[in-house]
């Protein structure tokens, strides 16, 4: 029935079809306040089994495409009525806006898939602002070619992950480019948070004195997108740990809220790089004891084997997080309580020498400096 | 030269390609390793692998030689007497005695 | 992890630096061979807990940083060639040729791929056919068995789309040259022990008699480092000379036969170019007769055009020991591993890069 409804206004009609053309960032196609926010089941099907240059076009077939796969998945007020973009009733307050583009290849790996990966993603950026997520927007770059099934699955775990935090996809877009022009899919989420009040965190806050914390393991997530890499793969139980950290931070900030300096998370290049970073803008030393970083065993051997360096390997669902020192116990109940936050630990503090710069303890009682990665780290044979 | 890495053997077989082979396990990481050149490694056993190649069997006996010298060094250190080796009055340039298994 | 957390225990590695201290009685300076090793010592931060009476130099043991600079510029010209599936080990990729890097002639279109083991890239030929399947077959002697055997296979299985760029080196003719030199400083070696895991420590015990210096064939491990530094001080303290195992768990004097039996079908010993060292007798192995349909230098007869090293590249004297990276003036500022000048900035078993990434400056 939603069908018919939908033919009627399929923008092949001249007024409509001008809209499209004006438009391209949205499909135009107006729906009356009846059908606003009902749910649509079943969801229209496509002939077409995987993408096609006219997917992206912003004609009948792209149409076709949104009604059948992004429509029905994300349905929500704003979504629905399809405009060129949302309309979010805000509370007063600071805002926070973030953005991060997905690219991963494999699409799909152990714990995960490009589409969760990219509502944590973003998600995950807005909880290191001290925000709580408002609304995201989703654009798809696809590549001609791709399955609809591959879509539909992507599609559907955005849907999950989204629903999961309580976040809705407000808007989007979806463009197509030629095959060999893209690694199957490509998305980009944008997030609108509200940040708490009272809450200042920012990366050149770290003060001596402070204390470091990590929110549980890491090296997880690297580990297990490189043990289904081609060429290199290995047989592991190492999952993704890619989660969202709404939830677990706003328990941090219930907790000791005014006394988190900085908040971060520590994705590509991992927890080095983002140490480096905060230790550069806060013109702070920092020091971390190796024997207190919490590491998988099995992610051990992972990185044994390659020769990596755990703490320069990405992670998709960890916080680090300085606090004043006076809190750093609470902070660490603070994670402990919640189920992400298992295997938290204090892993060092920032110290007033060697500003700038980040040592490490080793376990046997050695420092060494923590440098910025240069580069992707590849498996070595030395 | 290299990046060696202990890892216990959980199975062995001959592969289609005709090389015994063996599912090494490292910490939980499993990976298939080629066997040809430890024969006389058998299931339970550590291997020492480098690019997908299993090189020695890490003798658990030797191993623990590291921490037998240590032990001995706290003993004579305690008893003030000098460590092993200096005490034996070998010739300069004689080739020590412990040098690898007998 | 067994046989590997033990041996990076604080409790015993602190018992081997009092026992180095009591030992040593003046300056001594020792020479770990293998990059491997050098990276352990660096990350451990165990350079700076040893006496200051020791100096550290760092060895040639990066193979890829003595690949001389002629095999890169012939590797990026065979990738290139539509044919061709390039295979090599990760860290080869990155090594800058006269114009390219391997990742380079990736990005620009070849079909270049990262393997973790030579026998994925017979694999690679057997699956597909229609395809030219080299693989760079780099390393030390603890290498060469899984290269050779690679080779072996691909003999066996009577392929005829895979050959193989040879750039294998030796380390004891590496260790004569150094000590043969004229300014050599190097008073004690620490042997690398999965060199010697292969091939045993009997061609050692000649070098030791001629310089009448201590080899001590040493792991890679913390532990292993400590007292295989210690069995080294001892050893000259002493005035004593010769050939010591410290890496029992894994070594014997006569290495893996096995391993040596293969080694001694596929490859015949040769002269080597090491890049910025420059020539050394015997120092590598090419393909033996028998299997030379197997060398894709010969098969793709590719004419290169290299570049001589850069002036300001003191990599020969950092990898003899004579120099450490952080005395060269291009350290750290015209030479980075995000724009290296030469080989060991470049590969983090070189000492430059290591001692960037461990902050030595």
């Amino acid at each position: 029935m939603k069908d018919k409804n939908m033919d009627t206004r399929r923008p092949d009609s001249a007024a409509n079809h001008t809209a499209v053309r004006t438009a391209p960032n949205a499909a135009t196609a107006a729906i009356p306040a009846s059908l606003a926010g009902g749910p649509v089941c079943p969801a229209p099907a496509l002939e077409e089994d995987a993408i096609q240059m006219a997917h992206g076009a912003g004609g009948r077939m792209m149409q076709r495409l949104l009604d059948s796969v992004f429509l029905p998945a994300f349905d929500n007020p704003a979504l629905a009525l399809q405009h060129d973009g949302a309309f979010l009733d805000v509370e007063s307050g600071r805002l926070a806006v973030s953005t991060d583009s997905f690219v991963i290849s494999p699409l799909f790996f152990p714990g995960g898939d490009i589409g969760s990966l990219a509502v944590h993603g973003t998600v995950n950026d807005l909880a290191m602002c001290g925000a709580r997520p408002l609304a995201l927007t989703a654009g798809y770059i696809l590549e001609e070619g791709l399955p609809v099934e591959t879509l539909r699955r992507i599609v559907g775990s955005m849907r999950s992950a989204a629903a999961h935090v309580g976040v809705p996809i407000v808007t989007g877009d979806t463009k197509v480019v030629d095959r060999g022009k893209g690694d199957g899919v490509f998305i980009n989420t944008t997030g609108i948070g509200v940040v708490r009040a009272g809450i200042r965190v920012s990366p050149d806050a770290a003060r001596p004195g402070d204390r470091i914390l990590l929110s549980g393991t890491i090296a997880d997530h690297g580990v297990a997108i490189l043990s289904v890499r081609r060429g290199i793969e290995f047989g592991t139980t190492v999952e993704s740990d890619s989660a969202p950290l709404a939830d677990l931070v706003a328990g941090l900030l219930d907790a000791v809220g005014a006394d988190v300096r900085v908040l971060r998370d520590p994705t590509r290049g991992g927890v080095a790089s983002v140490l480096c970073e905060i230790a550069a803008s806060s013109k702070a030393g920092l020091r971390i004891e190796e024997s207190r970083i919490p590491v998988r065993e099995e992610v051990r051997g992972a990185c044994e084997i390659l020769g990596l360096d755990p703490l320069y390997v990405a992670n998709e669902g960890k916080c680090l997080v300085i606090v004043a020192p006076e809190s750093a116990d609470a902070a660490l109940e603070a994670f402990r309580r919640h189920p992400l936050g298992a295997a938290a630990a204090i892993v060092g503090e920032v110290v007033a020498d060697h500003p700038g710069k980040v040592v490490q303890r080793s376990r046997i009682g050695g420092a060494r400096i923590v440098e910025r990665l240069s580069g992707e780290p590849l498996p070595r044979i030395c | 030269m290299c990046l060696g890495v202990p890892g216990k053997v959980t199975r062995i077989d001959e592969a289609s390609i005709g090389m015994p082979m063996g599912t090494v396990d490292f910490g939980g990481v499993v990976k298939e390793v080629c066997m040809a050149y430890v024969p006389e490694a058998g299931v339970g056993d550590f291997v020492l692998v480098h690019v997908g190649f299993a090189l020695s069997r890490i003798d658990e006996e030797e191993a623990h030689q590291v921490f037998r010298t240590l032990a001995e060094m706290g003993e004579l250190a305690d008893l003030g007497l000098p460590r092993p080796g200096s005490a034996r009055g070998r010739e300069p340039g004689t080739a020590p005695e412990r040098a690898g298994r007998s | 992890m067994k046989f590997v957390d033990e041996y990076r225990s604080e409790e015993h590695a602190r018992a081997f630096l009092e026992a180095i201290q009591r030992t040593i009685t003046r300056p001594w300076t020792l020479m770990e061979i293998c990059g491997g090793q050098t990276h352990t010592l660096l990350k451990f931060g165990i350079d700076e807990l040893l006496p200051r009476e020791i100096t550290l130099v760092h060895g040639p043991g990066c193979p890829v940083c003595v690949t001389p600079i002629e095999l890169i510029d012939q590797a990026v010209e065979i990738a290139r060639r539509p044919e061709v599936l390039f295979t090599s080990f990760g860290d080869m990729l990155r090594v800058p040729g006269t114009r390219s890097s391997l990742l380079g002639a990736k990005a620009a279109g070849a079909d270049v791929r990262m393997v973790y083991s030579p026998l994925d890239a017979v694999s690679l030929a057997r699956q597909h056919k229609d395809r030219e399947v080299v693989f760079f077959a780099v390393g030390f002697e603890t290498t060469a068995p899984a290269n050779a055997m690679a080779i072996y296979e691909a003999a066996r299985l009577g392929l005829r789309n895979f050959s193989v760029l040879s750039a294998h080196v030796l380390v004891p003719p590496a260790m004569e040259a150094i000590l043969g030199s004229p300014d050599n400083i190097v008073q004690g070696f620490l042997a690398a022990g999965h060199v010697c895991t292969v091939m045993g420590y009997r061609e050692y015990e000649p070098i030791a008699e001629k310089y009448r210096i201590p080899i001590v064939v040493t792991g890679f491990e913390p532990l292993d480092l400590l007292h295989g530094i210690w069995m080294t001080i001892a050893a000259l303290e002493e005035g004593r000379w010769g050939v010591e195992n410290q890496y029992t768990r894994s070594v014997v004097r006569d290495g893996n036969l096995r391993a040596a039996a293969i080694l001694e079908e596929v490859f015949e010993v040769c002269d080597r170019q090491w890049r910025g060292v420059g020539s050394i007798p015997l120092s590598g192995y090419r393909l033996a007769r028998a299997y030379e349909r197997f060398d894709a230098a010969a098969r793709f007869a590719v004419a290169t055009e290299t570049a001589p090293e850069p002036s300001d590249c003191i990599a020969g004297l950092i990898l003899q020991g004579r120099k450490k990276p952080n005395e060269c003036r291009e350290f750290g500022a015209g030479c980075t591993p995000e724009h290296p000048i030469g080989a060991p900035m470049v590969s983090t078993e070189g000492a430059c890069s290591a001692y960037y990434l461990y902050g030595r400056r």
